[in-house]
């Protein structure tokens, strides 16, 4: 609906656009932004490798809702009643079969099981089970595909996290959102192709680390571009105080002029490079502002996200942003809400972390469907791993708090070529193993790249002499979830 | 007007060059004649490439028991077909190999097409010829100790300078080309003074050296150079990345650490000019050398620069075998240029290096008497144990190179054995609590035997073993990097991979006479960038003309200078030293200069003292980029930007990309626009004439005096601001309040139109280039 009215407004051909912007009239940026194909593939900007996709994608986009600390599956979407009625009896050794426990839990004398605090029902034509914490997203069920299954081989944070996010619990390799921008490039070349946005809760914290969203080995244009809530959205976007527009405009033709003297007596492509990156930087400088103008979205959207979203740096705020980038075509927006690590306290903290993010949350999704978007944008929610069935600490009648589980938790993915309304896998009556469709961390990584129609051991990249992969050595396509 | 016909013949010709010379290459480098068909150069590349996965050294992996990296195992009968042979060498009808990688069955056909590898035309063609010239194998050319053959005879005998041009000179010659013309002046001072000092030349230097008509002006600026205390700076910031030095733990609490001690010896030991072998004897093993030295120990900081974890929680045993790791691995990338990790789980897939091989180095960096988890960042451990705590009287009595501030004591991580060996076991899958056969120290024989009784089996054995002479790749492995630094490109251009999947050399003899020179001249570093920079080779013009850039794009043949865009911290040096910013105090705590407010704030965990980024002032922001703070989860954004490292772990090579963000930070970066804004104050105090000013700039930016354009363009653009401004003189004031540098100037609107001016050239792409 909108598209189409700018369509008409900026009814010029990509020939003539382009045209205008050699000559360095960088006011038509505006056109640029809101009609990305004009700047699809190959003219400038980042690099797309022949031959991908290696097959018709389902997705184009991605949106990933990161949960930083690990949400309790427990208190969220996976309904274990039997750990009610067995509250404070201690965890069988026949469940826990060895499993290595992290510092803070394994000096405990015993594992008192426990339950879930909130209540739980069934909800949508798929009769997923949704906490009460969740009354928005219980919702959109079936617009949504459970993994119940999700396992790691971290226990701590920091590794899970690098594992989550780059397929290795060490080492300095390229995240998932700087494979796809190696992989499939930028849909528009005004805008990174991989953006990072990053919220905090109100529960316990753990922070989050740039090497999450680095570009490791590869080329440092696909690093994740940081997103901040200042009023300079992107570093160094602003002009400085003094310096407006036209000014900046007049500069860079001064500029252009110099290095191209230089190209003149040189000769080194690099030169030409940089003087189309200025450009490029000229007219991002345009564009991001314009698209991070949030207040400018119409009332019912504001409502829809709630009135959080016109607050910069909310969750609910990063949602409608990320919602903005993923239609101007960003392919990877990446999004970190910290405060998930209730060890202790988790009945007075999991609600708050709830609350922020289950309305616009879900919002995002209602979004992305009313405009058609849906189905081509892959949305992901999800911690780095599970939490314990049983109590960390001092279990009493009104509070717990629980450690760090890698064998099983759950996220979600909705749109993208995945079947919603599907509940995946299936835990044990103890929510502590897996009894049916196991979905392992490098699993994950090879379903999500064949939703974007790469195949996980194609993408490669050669770095001192050996194949790298984002699934490493293994990984298997989770046909069971694909639409 | 051409025709046609004529346009096409000229592109013909273009390409017939250009499939004459890159044949021509390749027979040259083969050392024989063009059909002659060379392991090393042609086939080996291949086969570990696309063959070597399931049929080489990893025994576990190896599919049909057959391994193709062994003459042994190539020349064997087939284990199911004894008639057949994988490789009869003369005849390669009858090689299996060929035969698998020929045939037209794709469910025959090698490598297999579920692998995702294929050879082409090209490779098979290849590898038909090698079996039948005789399948003759040779060993890794890395593993095959250098030899110092004698600088080939040339054509030109004018040309050359020393040694080096003459291997360059005769591979430039081969291939029908000519060494560019010398550059000018102006450009070789700049060109050598930021390689060597990492700064621009001073306008008094080049006004200097632009007078000096001796023979030998180049070479006492040259000397000079190599004498300024800059150069240890410049030096030292490369080795920060290899040494993966940082002011900060990493993992997720990201506390402060100090180890900015060991950071200011790295500089002073390169100003001191110790040699190579000791340079890097001292970082391994300082500890252990007879009666060590305070300074000693302190070198050893080296390998305890890795990641340390402050997450509450954490398996104690998992960390530490993790630090471990981290040591082997940067032993191996850094000073062998070997890719040991991959040996950590299983054996090489590739290279000659056992798992086993991988846990005997291992165990050499295996008893320190350390833990992974000290404790949390509650208790704020600036250096776990081992360490060393560096005294006020230390500073003043031996450690005189340390920057200390005050009179507290300085923790520094260091270097120490336990008095008990720890056994050291192979880790099965590499996972720490998995342990299997044990293992003695000791390192791969397939680069050097090991001789535990004449080295000894310490740490102090394994670097006599690195900087024995015999040894085929430490002095190689260190030239060549150097010579990236300095020529832009490896003369390896995998500079941290010398081995089966690495580059081969572009120049091997140069490479190998450079080798045994270094060591032969007691590993002299100072004496080894000097015949660098002295080279006709490296004084040529780094104009790209047509054909070379048709032919030679990457300037493999180096047939003219080094064109670069400079590091990071090299344009921050660049900017704050033009404008005269810049503080040169050497050493010291790292400094935290301009940042974008909330970098730090919205990825802490809330915990620690670095959870607030706490921005100095005054002195602190004008130091060089190398003592800018590095925290690991969240570095300085700019640097990033421009390629910096993240300092996660040992790296050898930055990547130099080309990108809008980039430009965004030179346009907008206050530090920038703080230094034009200064910089034009001073000018205009001494100076009321606009063009002399502009020339002034220009100078001290770029090293040379503009041209009559460039200066029409400036001049042009200083009247246009100064006009704006003149209109909207509260729009200079703004402009110019940039920065905490106090202002002197009473007329901004002539501030800010120069200002405009310098930062204009500030953003000029040769600005930030080393050409």
């Amino acid at each position: 609906m909108e598209n189409e009215f700018l369509k008409s407004r900026f009814d010029i051909t990509r020939r003539h656009f382009l045209g205008k912007m050699s000559l360095g009239l960088g006011s038509v940026a505006l056109g640029s932004l809101l009609m990305p194909d004009l700047f699809k593939s190959g003219d400038e900007g980042v690099p797309q490798i022949s031959g991908l996709p290696h097959f018709a994608p389902k997705a184009k986009r991605i949106i990933y809702l990161f949960q930083n600390g690990a949400p309790s599956q427990l208190e969220s979407f996976d309904y274990k009643p039997l750990l009610n009625k067995m509250a404070g009896e201690n965890l069988p050794e026949s469940i826990r079969q060895g499993q290595r426990l992290t510092g803070m839990t394994s000096g405990q004398s015993s594992f008192p099981l426990i339950g879930s605090h909130f209540s739980f029902k069934q909800y949508g034509q798929s009769g997923a089970w949704v906490s009460e914490l969740f009354p928005h997203m219980s919702k959109i069920v079936d617009e949504v595909c459970f993994i119940k299954t999700m396992h790691t081989e971290a226990i701590n944070h920091d590794p899970a996290l690098t594992f989550m996010q780059s397929g290795a619990q060490q080492g300095n390799r390229p995240s998932m959102g700087a494979w796809l921008s190696y992989g499939l490039g930028s849909e528009n070349k005004n805008l990174p192709a991989y953006c990072v946005l990053l919220s905090r809760g109100r529960g316990n914290g753990q922070g989050v680390y740039s090497k999450l969203w680095s570009n490791g080995f590869l080329d440092s244009v696909h690093q994740g571009v940081q997103f901040s809530s200042s009023e300079e959205r992107v570093l160094y976007l602003k002009d400085p105080d003094g310096r407006d527009r036209a000014a900046t405009r007049n500069m860079l033709d001064k500029l252009s002029a110099l290095n191209s003297l230089n190209y003149n007596q040189f000769g080194d492509p690099e030169i030409q490079t940089r003087i189309q990156q200025y450009e490029m930087a000229y007219r991002m400088q345009t564009a991001v502002p314009e698209l991070s103008d949030l207040a400018a979205e119409p009332d019912h959207i504001i409502k829809m996200y709630g009135a959080d979203c016109l607050v910069p740096g909310t969750y609910a705020s990063n949602c409608l942003l990320a919602r903005k980038l993923s239609e101007s075509g960003v392919r990877f927006v990446q999004l970190y809400h910290q405060g998930w690590d209730q060890h202790g306290n988790l009945v007075g903290e999991m609600p708050l972390q709830a609350e922020d993010v289950d309305r616009s949350t879900t919002a995002l999704i209602m979004d992305l469907k009313q405009r058609g978007l849906l189905d081509e944008t892959l949305v992901i929610w999800g911690g780095e791993f599970g939490r314990t069935n049983y109590c960390q600490g001092k279990l009493s009648k009104e509070n717990y708090g629980r450690d760090h589980h890698p064998r099983a938790y759950t996220i979600w993915m909705a749109g993208g070529g995945v079947k919603p309304g599907l509940v995946y896998g299936e835990t044990d009556e103890f929510g502590y193993n897996i009894v049916r469709d196991p979905v392992h961390v490098n699993d994950f990584h090879a379903t999500v790249l064949h939703l974007m129609g790469l195949d996980h051991e194609k993408l490669t990249y050669k770095h001192l002499g050996r194949r790298y992969r984002l699934t490493d050595v293994a990984g298997k396509v989770v046909s069971g979830i694909l639409a | 007007m051409l025709t046609r016909i004529q346009r096409f013949g000229g592109l013909l010709i273009i390409i017939l060059t250009l499939l004459a010379v890159s044949c021509q290459q390749r027979g040259e480098l083969a050392g024989g004649g063009g059909d002659s068909i060379d392991y090393n150069l042609h086939i080996r590349p291949i086969l570990s490439d696309r063959c070597f996965k399931c049929h080489g050294p990893d025994a576990n992996q190896r599919k049909a028991n057959l391994r193709l990296d062994t003459r042994e195992g190539a020349y064997a009968a087939l284990k199911d077909n004894p008639g057949a042979h994988v490789i009869v060498p003369g005849n390669s009808e009858s090689s299996e190999v060929f035969i698998r990688i020929a045939t037209a069955d794709t469910a025959m056909i090698m490598p297999p097409v579920k692998s995702n590898l294929k050879l082409d035309e090209n490779e098979i063609g290849l590898i038909r010829k090698w079996i039948d010239q005789g399948a003759v194998y040779k060993k890794h050319w890395a593993f095959i100790p250098p030899k110092k053959l004698n600088p080939p005879a040339v054509d030109d005998k004018e040309w050359s300078t020393n040694e080096i041009d003459q291997f360059v000179l005769s591979r430039i010659e081969r291939a029908g080309l000519k060494p560019n013309e010398p550059a000018d002046k102006e450009r070789i001072l700049k060109r050598v003074s930021f390689d060597i000092t990492g700064l621009p030349p001073s306008v008094k230097m080049q006004e200097r050296f632009l007078k000096d008509i001796s023979d030998n002006a180049y070479e006492k600026i040259v000397d000079e150079l190599l004498n300024q205390k800059a150069y240890g700076e410049k030096m030292a910031t490369y080795w920060m990345d290899v040494a993966r030095y940082a002011d900060s733990h990493g993992y997720q609490d990201d506390g402060l650490r100090t180890m900015w001690p060991w950071r200011d010896w790295v500089i002073h030991a390169f100003n001191e000019n110790y040699s190579y072998d000791k340079f890097i004897t001292w970082q391994l093993a300082g500890d252990l050398l007879p009666d060590p030295t305070k300074e000693q120990i302190l070198a050893t900081g080296f390998n305890r620069n890795h990641k340390i974890t402050q997450e509450g929680g954490v398996i104690d045993e998992e960390y530490r075998v993790e630090y471990v790791t981290d040591r082997t691995n940067t032993f191996g990338k850094a000073f062998l240029a070997l890719t040991f990790e991959c040996a950590k789980c299983h054996d090489h897939k590739y290279d000659p290096i056992l798992q086993k091989d991988y846990y005997s180095a291992f165990a050499f960096f295996n008893q320190v008497p350390e833990k992974g988890l000290v404790g949390d960042i509650t208790l704020a451990s600036l250096a776990d144990p081992p360490n060393m705590k560096i005294s006020s009287e230390d500073v003043e009595k031996v450690l005189t190179f340390i920057n200390k501030k005050d009179t507290a004591t300085v923790p520094v991580m260091v270097m120490k054995d336990m008095p008990l060996k720890r056994e050291t076991h192979v880790l099965k899958r590499g996972v720490y609590d998995a342990p299997g056969d044990r293992v003695e120290p000791g390192l791969p024989s397939s680069i050097m035997p090991f001789d535990s009784v004449e080295y000894g089996g310490n740490r102090l054995g394994l670097a006599k073993w690195l900087v024995d002479k015999k040894n085929p790749l430490t002095s190689r492995v260190f030239v060549n990097r150097m010579w990236q630094e300095f020529f832009g490109r490896g003369l390896v251009k995998t500079s941290g991979d010398f081995g089966m999947q690495g580059e081969m050399p572009s120049h091997p003899e140069l490479l190998d006479w450079l080798a045994i020179d270094f060591m032969d001249h007691g590993w002299d570093i100072k004496r080894l960038l000097k015949s660098f920079v002295m080279s006709s080779t490296y004084r040529q013009s780094s104009v790209i003309k047509e054909d070379k850039r048709a032919i030679d794009p990457d300037n493999i043949l180096l047939a003219r200078g080094p064109r670069v865009r400079m590091s990071a911290e090299t344009i921050r040096d660049m900017v704050l030293s033009s404008s005269g910013l810049l503080v040169g105090e050497i050493g010291g705590p790292s400094v935290k200069p301009y940042q974008p407010k909330g970098i730090w704030e919205s990825s802490t965990s809330g915990r620690g003292v670095l959870a607030r980024y706490v921005q100095d002032h005054g002195d602190k922001l004008y130091r060089r980029g190398i003592y800018s703070f590095i925290k690991r989860t969240v570095p300085p954004p700019g640097m990033l930007v421009f390629d910096g490292s993240n300092r996660d772990q040992c790296e050898v090579n930055r990547g130099r990309t080309n990108t809008p963000l980039q430009a965004l930070v030179i346009m907008n970066e206050p530090v920038i626009l703080e230094s034009a804004r200064v910089f034009a104050e001073r000018l205009i105090e001494n100076n009321p004439n606009a063009v002399e000013n502009i020339t002034s700039a220009f100078q001290a930016i770029l090293c040379r005096k503009p041209n009559e354009k460039e200066a029409k363009i400036l001049m042009d653009y200083y009247q246009d601001e100064l006009k704006t401004f003149q209109q909207s003189p509260e729009t200079a004031g703004k402009l110019i309040h940039i920065g905490e540098y106090p202002i002197t100037t009473k007329d901004a609107v002539v501030t800010a139109a120069l200002m405009q001016v310098i930062h204009t050239i500030y953003n000029m792409e040769e600005s930030i280039t080393k050409s």
